[in-house]
Formats: C-alpha cells, structure tokens, sequence
C-alpha cells in the first residue's frame, strides 16, 4: 500500500511542527479564564459568577480585576444559573462557571428554564469536563453535559479544540444573542491552532482533507484525531479530520460533504456516546446522507480514577483508539 | 384604560374584588389551573400594582421601573388579570387562557405579555432571579425595587435556601420579598407535608429583617408595602426583607376557603357563578364601607 505524508488543511493556519516535542500545551479552561477578562475589559456590561471554583476555572482572573462585577455564589450552582438569569434580565452578559458535572449536571432545570426559556445572555462554561479530569474518579467526570445541554432549545453548544479556540468561543458568545455552553477540560492539552485559525460559531474546521474515511472530534479528541491521521496515512489511508467545535447548531451541510466523500464516519468525543456529538452526527446523517459511523466515545458505562491519559487510552478516546475506529468504519462500509 | 395610581382602601378593595371575578371568569373556560393560590393573593397585587409598585403600563421595558419577580408561578392567574386591570394588554385575551395559541400561558412566560419579567412554574427559582436583578440595579446605581412573589410551599425547595443566603451576603436592601403564607400545597398543609414553621425566626437567622402581615387586610398590605418600599428606596445596602403574608387560600369564596383541594383545580359552571355571586355580594359590602 502506497504511503502519503500526513498534510494539514492549509487555510487552517494550524502550528507547521503539529506533532513536534516543543508544541505548547495549556488548558481551555485558561483560554476560558484569559478571554473573560479581555472581554470585561472591552464590555462593561460583562458580569461574571462562580460556585466556589473560581481559581480553578480562571475566572479568578475577572474577579480580581472586576470585584464589583463578579459574584461569589457559594456552593450552589442552582442558585447560581438563576442568579445569572436574573442579572442577564436587567441587561448583563452574565458568564457563570463551575464543574460540569454539577453545572449543567446539577442546574439542568434552573438551565431550562431560566436561561433557555427566557433565551438569556447567558454564557456558562462546564470545566473539568470528560474523562480527563482523572483521579478524581466517575463523580467527577461529566460525560452527560454536551447531550444534557443539546437537547435544550436556544442553547448553543461549544466544545473547544485547545486553549487558543476555548478564548475565541468565549469572545464569540459575548457577541452572540441567547445562551452559549463552552466544555472545558482541567488538563493541559496542545495548543495546534494559531491566531489565523478561523473559529466561527456552527461551522467546523477541516483541519485535514481526507478521501477514505471523516473523523469528525471535538475538544480533546481532535488533536488525538489528527495524530490518528498522521499514522493513518503511514499506511496509506486518506483521513480527513474535521473539528467540530460546535455541536449546536451543527454543521450538518459539511458532515454529509464528508459522508458523502468518504462514505464512513468515525465520531471522537470524551462524552458518553449517546447523546452527545456522535449521537448529533448520527441525527444529522440519517437525514440527510446516511453512511456507517462508528463512535468513539465512552461506552455507556460510567468511568472510574486513574491517569487521564490512561482513561482515555483504556476507554479508546486516544490517538490508537480512533485509528482503530477508522478501520472498523472503512470494514463495515466495504461490507456493505 | 391607563392605570392610575389608587390611594383609597376602598377603591383598591374593590380592584381586588375586580381581580378575583377576573380569575374565576379566565379559570372556568381555560378548565384547568389554579384557584386558590390566585384569590388569597388578589389584595397584595392590587395594592402593589395600583398603588405601590414604581411602573408604568405604557412603557413595559422602562430599565427605571420596579420588577416583580412571580417565583410560584402556577398563580398565573392573578398575575394575568393584574396586569389586565392594569392595562398591560387587553383584557378580552383573559378568556383565552391555556389555550392554543394564546399568551397566557398555563404559566408565565417572559416574551408572551407584556409586564411579565420571567418565565416561572418550577418552584424555588424566582428569589434567585430577583437577586440577580438586585444585583444588577446596584451595579449600575439604579433606584428601583425587586420584589420577589414567592409561595410558602417552595420554601421546602433547597434552592430558595441559597438565595436566601447569597441576599444576606450581599446585603441586597433593594430586594423585597413576599411570602404567600396560605398553609396549603397539592397534597394538603404545608405544615403535614413538610413543617415550615418558625418561617419567620428561620429568615431572621438567615440575617433578613422580617416583617408578618395578614395579607388580605388592604390596609395593612399597603402600610407594609409602602413602608417597605420607602425603605428599600433609602438604603440598597440593608438587609434584605420578608413579608409574611398570611393569606387565605380561596379567599372571598366561602367553599374553597381554606380548602387544599382547591390548589390546582378551576371551578365549573356551577361553582363559578356561585363565587360571582358571593363575589358581588362582596362588592356591595365593599361599597358600603
């Protein structure tokens, strides 16, 4: 089998050395925390809240700079998507955060029906989300949020690729009307895009073009992606890889491009997979070109402690683990 | 008709009584909904919407006005023919409630009607919204007051609890709380269900300055409105407060007096011209005061 060198998508102005020792590393949640600030900065209407986790979602940042913007809601993350409603009602921006399993796991209805009803300015990030977040065990790993959240109406949701992108959602959903949800990971992960990168909102990134078969990923799973087409191409399949950094609105007209031009799907996501982007990329295929996906994601089970990297690697959400996908959706589509 | 701003006992008595016959007219074509809840709290609305409240109907969004935050929000009812009375829209759309296509909503929605500031239905989350707006007025040193409608029944939800606190905290002085004190829910009295009681030393040990009225004496809803308004007006940085406002559920229609069953059931024909009529009788005794 003949083999190609692995090439990005030029007009994503990704990082030349993407797979190189000396590649950056930071968390969305800073890209997060750094881009509120800016945001405050430039918009005197932007508030912000937290639930006790305002260090270790740095929105600490805000909060030093703008303590007669910032509220402090105490462990009630309840109380604190209703806050927020209410401050968005009297013509603020209000960005809340907290962990996602408790926001939005715990404030689902709060989210309903005070922010999404009401179809608020109302920005809310969900950090430590996914596996990654590790030790700390199944409690606290949110695998749920993306489906919670997508099944909401008005709700856009964001899940961003690195720390560079999770600062241009955040600046994306204070320009934006109505509600944004932004999944943030703890761990530190490559920073692979540049300030070139386009990032707009519901349209993905075709960070690799690709013939024999579309990984469509999302957060952390699409570096992991790219590094599954590199060794792909090693063997001389053609792999596109696409970021798909908004869930909602999707981006269904370039999905089923790729469907169409690959003719099988793999979907990469540190979520469960029902519910969650492999369960939107199914919906959306199935109405308009529908090939076989194959979804990586956690398998219907809940997770448990260890590395991250090592979840990630058990669970088959690593580089391996989507390479294998690939091969499993090229073998169902010859079958077919 | 515009709304006037109503000093006289009597008149605003007689807006209740107006109030109540609007609940009964709008709940027996809609055939579900809410009774009770709706008539004990008809003489707080219209001491607060006649009389008290800084607003006005022709400018719904004026950012000055005072908010009214309808926390329990299955008493749709009496917010609905408030604002009706008031003049927010017309008040041939009362008719219509619950049904296809209208704007009174089985439950408040924000964007259907003009004056509703939320949307509302799930219970315990309005007192964290008018905290949020208090917020807001103190951050950009506007004078007006949040009030926040809240049930006695949501009280046994966790999140009103931390509203609680977080307005303690931040000692929202603007924000004025009142608490429909019926003693009903669904499955019968608050205090079988789940005891609420000491409501009154429970707030002042969350460090809220308390206030208990009996909620269907107009005399003593507009004094206490009145002062608390005034209050709140004078000093955003106090403590925030709560009136206990103990009411009577049903009230002004002697067979759902008192009566949980009446929590979530209309009227039918039948007993809906039996509470006009006792309705108009009241009316009358009203007039002869």
């Amino acid at each position: 089998m003949p083999t190609h060198p692995f090439t990005s998508n030029p007009a994503m102005h990704l990082m030349p050395d993407l797979f190189g020792a000396e590649m950056q590393k930071a968390a969305t949640r800073e890209g997060w925390g750094q881009a509120l600030l800016d945001a405050g900065r430039e918009n005197k209407q932007i508030v912000a809240l937290s639930a006790d986790v305002s260090g270790s979602v740095y929105t600490h940042l805000f909060e030093r700079e703008f303590p007669d913007r910032f509220v402090q809601c105490g462990v009630a993350e309840q109380n604190m998507a209703s806050v927020a409603a209410g401050l968005a009602m009297s013509g603020k921006i209000a960005f809340f955060s907290a962990y996602g399993v408790f926001s939005p796991g715990r404030n689902w209805d709060q989210i309903r029906v005070n922010v999404a009803y009401n179809n608020l300015d109302v920005k809310f990030s969900g950090a430590h989300a996914g596996l990654t977040v590790g030790p700390d065990g199944a409690t606290h790993q949110a695998l749920e949020d993306i489906a919670l959240m997508r099944v909401l109406p008005n709700v856009c949701v964001i899940c961003p690729s690195d720390s560079l992108q999770a600062g241009r959602a955040v600046h994306a959903a204070a320009a934006r009307k109505g509600p944004v949800y932004i999944r943030l990971s703890r761990e530190k992960s490559p920073v692979f895009s540049t300030d070139q990168t386009p990032f707009e909102i519901g349209k993905i990134n075709v960070l690799a073009d690709g013939t024999d078969v579309a990984i469509i990923a999302t957060g952390l799973c699409v570096y992991e992606a790219l590094k599954a087409a590199k060794r792909l191409a090693e063997e001389g399949v053609s792999a596109a890889v696409l970021d798909c950094h908004t869930i909602k609105p999707l981006d269904a007209k370039t999905l089923a491009a790729y469907a169409k031009k690959c003719g099988c799907i793999v979907t990469a996501e540190e979520h469960q997979v029902n519910g969650g982007l492999g369960g939107a990329v199914c919906e959306a295929l199935a109405e308009n070109f529908s090939v076989p996906v194959v979804r990586v994601g956690m398998p219907d089970q809940f997770g448990e402690s260890g590395g991250g990297w090592e979840l990630m690697k058990k669970f088959g959400m690593d580089a391996d683990g989507i390479k294998k996908a690939a091969t499993k959706a090229m073998e169902i589509r010859k079958k077919r | 008709m515009p709304v006037q701003r109503i000093d006289s006992i009597q008149e605003l008595s007689l807006k209740a009584n107006d109030i109540r016959v609007d609940i009964i007219n709008m709940l027996l074509p809609a055939k579900s909904g809410h009774t009770a809840g709706p008539l004990g709290m008809a003489d707080i609305f219209a001491a607060l919407y006649f009389h008290t409240l800084k607003h006005d109907w022709k400018k719904p969004d004026w950012p000055e006005r005072d908010r009214v935050v309808l926390s329990n929000g299955h008493i749709a009812p009496v917010l609905y023919a408030t604002l009706g009375e008031a003049g927010y829209f017309d008040k041939s759309l009362f008719s219509s409630l619950r049904k296809l296509g209208s704007p009174l909503q089985g439950h408040p929605h924000r964007g259907s009607l003009p004056g509703i500031e939320t949307s509302s239905g799930p219970l315990g989350q309005g007192l964290s919204q008018a905290c949020g707006m208090a917020l807001a007025s103190r951050m950009d040193g506007k004078k007006n007051v949040i009030w926040c409608l809240t049930s006695d029944g949501e009280h046994e939800e966790g999140q009103t609890w931390e509203a609680v606190l977080l307005a303690a905290k931040y000692k929202l002085g603007n924000l004025i709380a009142i608490m429909d004190r019926n003693f009903i829910q669904i499955d019968g009295t608050t205090e079988d269900i789940l005891p609420l009681e000491s409501m009154s030393a429970k707030y002042k040990a969350f460090n809220w300055d308390v206030v208990e009225i009996d909620g269907n004496d107009m005399q003593e809803v507009v004094a206490a409105l009145d002062k608390a308004r005034a209050r709140a007006a004078a000093n955003a940085q106090n403590k925030p407060l709560m009136i206990i406002a103990k009411t009577v559920p049903g009230k002004g229609v002697s067979f759902m007096e008192n009566r949980y069953q009446w929590h979530g059931k209309p009227p039918n024909a039948e007993e809906a011209q039996k509470a006009l009529d006792e309705l108009q009788i009241a009316r009358k005794r009203i007039m002869l005061v």
